[in-house]
């Protein structure tokens, strides 16, 4: 598994917390996020990192979505 | 009520945070240490394999090297490590704000008021430890107990990510058998002299009489003896890894042996200087300076004196400085390490007493005059304005403001 670092579209609400919409997979392609169903602070022990992280759906899959320190990263397969 | 005190020790903390960052190397040897290059090459931390491997924290890198030739050596990345440090006193804030920190990875905690909401104190380390594993990624070992000398212990009993509980019941079975060694405070000397009085275990130690060991360690003795049996009152303090109270220092071990005078000038301006920016920031200002010199024999002394006034100007600490270190090295060796601090605090905006004779008006610009200074600094950065001293040797004239690493402070304040 690799760190993979996105580039993130992502929404402040007014009351302050932050929402991503989509992002670019390091292939170009740009996917939207259906849903976040969750947030919270978690390490990554698969890729190494630590931040908040975001549980969404993409294409009707669940993936992890981390903010660690300004930047977005991802857990890459291989 | 009975106190409810948790001590949290954040396992191998810095190895355990350069695995989590690098999945690679989980599984093998690692050990954090001091740059090589520039002679700081020591042991700061190493994970558990690395411990089977009898590797020591504080070792030379070449000694851990012939213990676990496959030991892969990391260098330190403070700045991450600050910002885990942080990151569980946000865990631990929301159980209490009776926080202590002591070191950058251990903390005391006082949970006796929140045990209404929380559940009891075992409850809430088992959660401490859950969420650290989860949410840090780190592993955490609790102590629980009614004082903060056990629970202390009870956090170095099992590790790593466990919980132990010291009681009131239980504490004679568990901490009594214990070598006296392993108790707060009992250094390697203290040990040795106790040991010598056949007083092997903490149990020997709190059937003493308290004034027997008063007789052989002074007022320390009396203090142990409280300390062994569970009688430690000591209040856990409001208490950042940040806050240096009684005093400032800063120390450096030189990429190169200092071999002269000239040396060492220049090494004592620039630790003064750091020194003297610190204590303006925190608003503070001494009466004694302390410095600290080990030579390259690792053989090491500590000499003060006082100042004639409290002052947070750099350049009397570092004359001060420089007399004390003339007084009281002979140059037999060249030095591998100095160290200047201050001590003996009060609050800059103290009163002072005034004197008709000494430049009390050279003191008050001197003062401004590094005001001054730290404001160019800040704006421009460290080395936009320096004493010409610190021109001569480049090496040397390191930032220790910015390289300032934070060691635990005293357990008293």
């Amino acid at each position: 598994m690799k760190k993979v670092f996105v580039d993130v579209t992502a929404e402040f609400s007014r009351e302050g917390s932050l929402l991503p919409r989509s992002f670019i997979w390091e292939n170009g392609v740009k996917y939207e996020i259906d849903r976040v169903y969750e947030c919270c602070k978690a390490a990554s022990l698969k890729v190494g990192g630590q931040g908040l992280r975001y549980r969404c759906r993409v294409r009707g899959k669940e993936v992890y979505l981390f903010f660690e320190e300004g930047r977005w990263f991802m857990e890459g397969k291989k | 009520m009975e106190k409810v005190i948790l001590h949290c020790d954040l396992n191998s903390f810095y190895a355990s945070v350069e695995c989590l960052y690098n999945p690679a190397i989980r599984d093998k040897p690692v050990a954090v240490c001091g740059r090589a290059d520039l002679r700081h090459g020591i042991v700061l931390t190493k994970n558990q394999i690395a411990k089977q491997y009898g590797v020591i924290t504080g070792e030379a890198i070449w000694q851990a090297r012939k213990k676990c030739p496959q030991l892969i050596i990391v260098n330190p990345n403070y700045p991450l490590y600050l910002r885990f440090a942080q990151e569980a006193r946000e865990v631990y804030a929301r159980y209490t704000d009776q926080i202590e920190a002591f070191g950058i990875d251990e903390c005391w905690l006082d949970v006796t008021g929140s045990t209404g909401l929380f559940g009891s104190g075992e409850k809430m380390a088992q959660e401490i430890r859950e969420r650290m594993k989860k949410e840090l990624g780190v592993t955490v070992s609790v102590g629980v107990s009614y004082n903060k000398t056990f629970a202390k212990l009870g956090s170095d009993l099992k590790k790593p990510d466990a919980v132990t509980i010291i009681s009131r019941e239980n504490y004679q079975q568990i901490v009594w058998p214990l070598p006296v060694g392993e108790l707060l405070y009992v250094g390697r000397s203290t040990k040795r002299k106790l040991e010598n009085l056949a007083i092997t275990t903490i149990g020997k130690l709190a059937a003493s009489s308290p004034a027997y060991l008063k007789r052989i360690l002074g007022k320390w003795g009396e203090v142990l003896w409280t300390f062994a049996n569970g009688f430690d009152e000591t209040p856990v303090s409001k208490a950042g890894f940040e806050n240096a109270i009684k005093g400032i220092g800063n120390s450096m071990t030189t990429p190169r042996d200092l071999q002269s005078l000239q040396d060492a000038k220049i090494l004592i301006y620039a630790l003064s200087d750091s020194v003297a920016q610190r204590l303006r920031k925190h608003h503070l200002k001494g009466r004694t300076v302390q410095i600290y010199i080990r030579d390259n024999t690792l053989f090491s002394l500590e000499r003060q004196a006082k100042l004639a006034n409290a002052t947070y100007a750099s350049g009397p600490i570092a004359e001060k400085a420089l007399t004390i270190f003339q007084d009281n090295y002979d140059w037999q060796k060249p030095i591998r390490s100095l160290g200047v601090r201050v001590t003996d605090l009060v609050t800059a905006d103290s009163c002072i007493q005034l004197s008709f004779f000494d430049g009390q008006a050279r003191q008050l610009k001197l003062e401004a005059l590094e005001r001054s200074m730290d404001e160019i600094r800040r704006r421009f950065g460290h080395y936009a304005v320096q004493r010409g001293v610190l021109l001569t040797d480049t090496p040397l004239n390191a930032n220790p403001v910015e390289e300032n690493v934070i060691h635990p402070v005293s357990f008293f304040r």
